[in-house]
């Protein structure tokens, strides 16, 4: 194992920041850490930096305990917090070599690992950090944590804010550096870059709901997920497809609308009343639910659990 | 030329330069008054500096632009008054509570203090968040804090409510529970503009434009988008058009 958290808990004064947090990461893996703002996505990312240790609970990277070990640590890892940490008045050369010496290395003994990403903004060298783009920014920064060639790389939010074409690039960037042997672990609140992944663990509120490769996630629960579309548009049908007696949950989900039915045998009884519409773009079908859809899911089985537990108080 | 009451807004030939790099490059179109417009386009393409264009915040350097009947280089502060404007950084204030942030902006906008007392329990009420009334900002969850940025954002009832990626980083029901506030605002009869790096949301809105490098690439409805550029999804017809 590359990578091992134990049952790791954390708070912040009174906010339970992490709550028996356990996984683990192969070496070799591209690891992802799904989950929304304020799930403790950066806490577990600080304490797997050796930046944060953990109330109770055991964190290590190829063996090294991060608390005891973490000069060892900080040599194997490579870190690119969620705020770059660029320096902004140095130029993009600059910050290359000021990494490269803290690690005590030079820029041209790893060039092989960096150039691809490096190329795109060498152009640029002489320029100050602070006058890049965001994604020239972020590629600094990935070059900046690559360049003592680290055996574990942890990007947090690398891609948060960035537009969907950067994000492509950045995942191909991603998946050439797996190639290399590193073993990476990124989180990012984007569903669509889960699936992206070869494991994904799935976290809200400081827990993990799920840990899985995204196919078998995706395969799991029961088939209960239908789509409605209609050539006139969804939106229109949301409230009246939430009263219907066979459905539990309904959402839009882009161009269609994504519903859950309380049991299989839902489906005829939902279908006679769609069929009463007389909508003949209609098209209702059972569906393979997405990452998305099953972290929506996880969320609702979590907040169905909370109000039935308020109302039995 | 005069804003019609159809089109809320309406930008002929729209340029901004800052020394000699064009940020927006002669941009025409118009929003129709109810409707959700998405205003997409990678990093750096010039979405912001329109936006503030648009707001009032920001001179053009040239070009004819009416935001809700009112010109943008004469009448910036009437424009003020009659739009809202969320950003994804949020505007409201960590260390006042949630009342008082109500009452700040809607005082802002000259709202009665009768009118703001009525208005303010409603939309409480509205929202589930009569309880935490009095909690400081910076103590309620993400989710809830977005909503009431929204909330507030057209509490004042503009004509047009200008949201700058107002859903990054949110789980994803709170972001579709977003979604649907934004549909029952159009019902009010008020126009939403709209950034996202979601694809999946510009699905949700009535006509979308795609700006690369300073120009309008693609302006329709998502559906005439994704036949247009042979796409299954908005994600592919973005892709095709700001890959460069």
């Amino acid at each position: 194992m590359s990578l091992i958290l134990d049952h790791i808990d954390k708070s912040f004064e009174s906010v339970q920041a992490l709550k028996q947090v356990n996984f683990e990461v192969k070496e070799g893996e591209l690891f992802g850490l799904i989950g929304p703002d304020g799930a403790g996505k950066s806490t577990l990312f600080r304490i797997m930096a050796s930046l944060l240790i953990p109330d109770s609970g055991r964190c290590s990277m190829l063996g090294y305990d991060v608390d005891k070990e973490y000069r060892q640590v900080r040599q194997i890892i490579g870190y690119m917090p969620g705020r770059f940490s660029l320096y902004m008045d140095l130029s993009v050369e600059e910050n290359l070599a000021f990494y490269a010496r803290v690690f005590g290395t030079t820029i041209q003994e790893n060039y092989d690992l960096i150039k691809d990403i490096y190329e795109q903004i060498a152009p640029f060298k002489k320029r100050l950090a602070g006058r890049l783009s965001g994604g020239m920014k972020q590629k600094l920064a990935l070059s900046c944590a690559l360049i003592h060639r680290p055996r574990i790389l942890i990007l947090d939010e690398p891609t948060t804010g960035v537009d969907a074409v950067s994000r492509r690039e950045f995942w191909d960037m991603l998946k050439k550096i797996q190639r290399e042997g590193i073993t990476t672990v990124v989180s990012t609140p984007y569903m669509d870059e889960a699936e992206l992944c070869d494991r994904v663990a799935l976290i809200q509120k400081g827990s993990l709901l799920a840990v899985a490769d995204p196919s078998a996630l995706a395969e799991g629960g029961e088939k209960l997920l239908y789509s409605l579309r209609s050539g006139k548009g969804v939106y229109a049908y949301l409230d009246q497809i939430r009263q219907l007696e066979g459905c539990r949950y309904a959402w839009l989900f882009g161009d269609e609308l994504h519903v859950t039915l309380r049991s299989a045998a839902d489906d005829a009884g939902v279908k006679k009343v769609l069929d009463s519409w007389q909508d003949d773009s209609l098209k209702w079908e059972s569906i393979v639910p997405s990452i998305e859809d099953r972290f929506m899911g996880l969320l609702q089985e979590e907040s169905d659990a909370d109000s039935e537990m308020e109302e039995g108080e | 030329m005069t804003g019609t009451l159809e089109h809320i807004i309406e930008v002929r030939d729209m340029v901004k330069k800052f020394g000699s790099f064009v940020a927006n490059d002669r941009l025409t179109f118009h929003v129709e008054k109810g409707e959700i417009f998405g205003f997409l386009g990678a990093n750096g393409a010039g979405k912001t500096t329109a936006m503030r264009i648009l707001c009032g915040l920001s001179y053009p350097s040239s070009g004819e632009i009416m935001v809700a009947g009112h010109n943008v280089y004469h009448e910036r502060e009437k424009i003020k008054r009659k739009i809202g404007y969320m950003s994804q950084k949020f505007s409201l204030y960590d260390d006042l509570t949630v009342s008082e942030n109500i009452r700040l902006y809607a005082g802002i906008y000259g709202l009665g203090r009768k009118e703001i007392n009525t208005r303010e329990a409603q939309l409480l009420e509205r929202l589930g968040l009569t309880h935490i009334k009095n909690r400081l900002i910076r103590e309620i969850p993400l989710g809830w804090k977005q909503k009431l940025a929204f909330s507030v954002a057209i509490f004042h009832k503009p004509a047009i409510v200008f949201l700058d990626e107002p859903t990054g980083g949110v789980d994803p029901i709170t972001r579709r529970q977003f979604w649907e506030m934004i549909h029952d605002a159009t019902l009010e009869g008020i126009t939403v503009f709209v950034t996202t790096h979601y694809m999946d949301e510009a699905e949700y809105c009535d006509r979308v434009s795609i700006m690369v490098e300073g120009r309008i690439e693609a302006l329709d409805t998502p559906a005439g988008l994704k036949q247009s550029y042979e796409s299954r999804n908005m994600n592919e017809v973005f892709l095709k058009l700001a890959r460069t």
